[in-house]
């Protein structure tokens, strides 16, 4: 399966694989951002392969690390194979600067609230979105707060009944 | 002329049957829902960003608390990950007991759903008839890890300790307990004119939409489709078991209520194979430096106490990059998705809700449907708003 899918991806769109890991028996390609919804139709078309379940829609933050000069943000699509068994990993990279990406809530609909997640906790846009709100955070709080830049520990979120107060230092 | 008006109606965040703090904005057009839309993050506490704060084993309590009600399956997911991470071989005898373990979490979660869920439809004493089952599960908890909710047994590398002295005998008389329960439940329900009148044909969904809305569990096999991780990518040891994999054929609420104690019926299977199967063999896996010493070592050994001092203080160090684990969780596909950066905290811990990503579905599911029935379709869905909002 492994040998099949890297054939698969390298023969159709050789051009948008950035590189290739394979970490403890995970697959993961990553790609370049604008392929990303072709990548995802041409799998869920093909019948052999079967990726037809979109298990999970992630992002990391690699905030000072060394991994950053390839962009900041990974955003990581989890693709499971009912019929085979199988799972790998779309990875996408993206800048710190306006991180956004298309969405993929044309292909699969359960993508619209992963997204929203992300969107909520990292900040990274998906482009297309039917509706991209907030979905666990409250409304008032400013900030993304799975970025590695937002404070732990040392400041009460600023919500609108003190948002304009100086932040509270706990420590 | 009569002008055709919709009403918006609030439902929650404090319902009895939102099973937690889930809001509904549903739009009703006399008693037919023309639109809902979930609102979920009352609960959320963040517990991805406090995992990523810790170190390895110090972020291992936080996994009891998002799926409150089945706290050993989380423990397995998330130790399952990070062994996956560190290259950890684990000993038969732990994942014998690991596995009795989970599937005995999986009745007790399915028995809670019962109990909550029968009441949703107006069957009141169902609850009193499973919280009395569950009670007998839950003192296996206290024998193996000291508390009944958030027991934390699983560890990295193994167990807390090694397994209390009547194991045997109380996993035993809790498997008995719930046996006999289930006859109680199916007397009751299953040929129940009630029950089958609000749950057959309600919040129904078919096999392409839920593999389209990437549902898992029960929500994925009621509709038909046979896929269980513990066939389709055994882990723990679960290909050493024979069990069958329940499914549904309708994707309808009865399906799923029958799918259910299906699987209550096939976790005492494999729980009673376990017991009768128990290797016998050390409690944790020995790898210094990445797992705790056994206590005992740790009082008489100079090296063992070196390592447990060295992971308690400093942790451990994982290597740069990602791995996924997922378990089957009574809700669905629980998965762990961890990146190690080097150091001894975690960079990424994405927790692959089951309860978030089947709760998405729910505006679809009651579109079109009589309002009393939106109560059946949430609690047909079985989440634990815990895990919904982390």
């Amino acid at each position: 399966m492994e040998e099949q899918l890297r054939g698969f991806i390298k023969e159709r769109f050789g051009d948008a694989i950035i590189s290739e890991d394979d970490f403890r028996g995970d697959q993961s390609f990553f790609i370049k951002p604008q392929a990303l919804i072709d990548i995802c139709q041409a799998l869920l078309d093909d019948t052999e392969l079967n990726f037809k379940f979109l298990a999970d829609l992630t992002a990391v933050d690699w905030l000072g690390h060394r991994r950053e000069k390839d962009g900041r943000f990974e955003v990581v699509y989890n693709l499971y194979s009912i019929a085979h068994s199988y799972r790998f990993f779309l990875k996408v990279r993206l800048p710190a600067e306006d991180p956004s990406i298309a969405t993929l809530c044309d292909l699969w609909p359960s993508a619209n609230w992963m997204e929203r997640e992300v969107y909520d906790l990292f900040g990274i846009v998906f482009v297309g979105h039917p509706e991209l709100t907030k979905i666990l955070t409250p409304d008032e709080l400013d900030g993304h707060p799975l970025r590695k830049d937002f404070p732990l520990t040392y400041e009460q979120p600023q919500f609108s009944f003190n948002k304009n107060d100086p932040p509270e230092v706990t420590h | 002329m009569v002008e055709q008006k919709t009403v918006t109606l609030n439902m929650g965040p404090q319902h009895p049957s939102t099973h937690g703090v889930l809001r509904v904005v549903i739009e009703l057009d006399g008693e037919r829902v023309v639109r809902a839309e979930p609102t979920v993050g009352y609960l959320h506490t963040g517990i991805e960003k406090t995992m990523e704060s810790k170190l390895y084993y110090k972020a291992l309590p936080c996994t009891d608390r998002m799926d409150y009600l089945a706290p050993m399956s989380n423990n397995l997911g998330y130790c399952l990950a990070v062994e996956k991470l560190m290259d950890v071989e684990i000993p038969q005898k732990v994942q014998w007991v690991r596995v009795a373990l989970a599937e005995l979490t999986r009745i007790k979660s399915h028995l809670v759903w019962l109990g909550t869920h029968s009441i949703d439809l107006g069957a009141m004493s169902m609850l009193l008839y499973t919280f009395r089952d569950r009670e007998s599960i839950v003192d296996v908890y206290e024998a193996c890890g000291g508390q009944r909710m958030m027991t934390s047994y699983i560890r990295i590398g193994g167990l807390a300790h090694d397994l209390p002295i009547d194991f045997d005998k109380k996993m035993r008389a809790a498997v008995s307990q719930v046996k006999e329960g289930l006859a109680d439940y199916e007397n009751l329900l299953t040929s129940n004119e009630i029950f089958i009148n609000r749950t057959r044909n309600v919040a129904v969904i078919s096999a392409e939409e839920a593999v389209a809305w990437s549902l898992s569990g029960p929500m994925l096999r009621g509709s038909g489709v046979k896929h269980d991780l513990r066939k389709a990518n055994p882990y723990s040891g679960y290909e050493n078991f024979d069990f069958d994999i329940a499914f549904g054929t309708n994707g309808d609420a009865y399906d799923r209520y029958q799918l259910r104690l299906e699987e209550i019926r096939q976790s005492i299977r494999i729980i009673e194979q376990a017991l009768d199967g128990m290797p016998e063999g050390p409690y944790r896996a020995h790898v210094p430096g990445v797992v705790l010493p056994p206590k005992e070592d740790v009082l008489y050994k100079m090296e063992s106490m070196i390592f447990h001092f060295k992971i308690i203080t400093e942790g451990f160090k994982a290597p740069v990059g990602s791995i996924y684990q997922a378990v089957e969780s009574p809700k669905g596909e629980l998965g762990f998705y961890i990146t190690g950066d080097g150091t001894n905290m975690p960079r990424r811990i994405r927790v692959r809700p089951p309860s978030f990503i089947n709760l998405a579905v729910l505006p679809r599911l009651v579109e079109g449907m009589m309002f009393s029935d939106v109560v059946c379709a949430i609690g047909s869905i079985d989440i634990v708003l815990g895990e919904v909002d982390r």
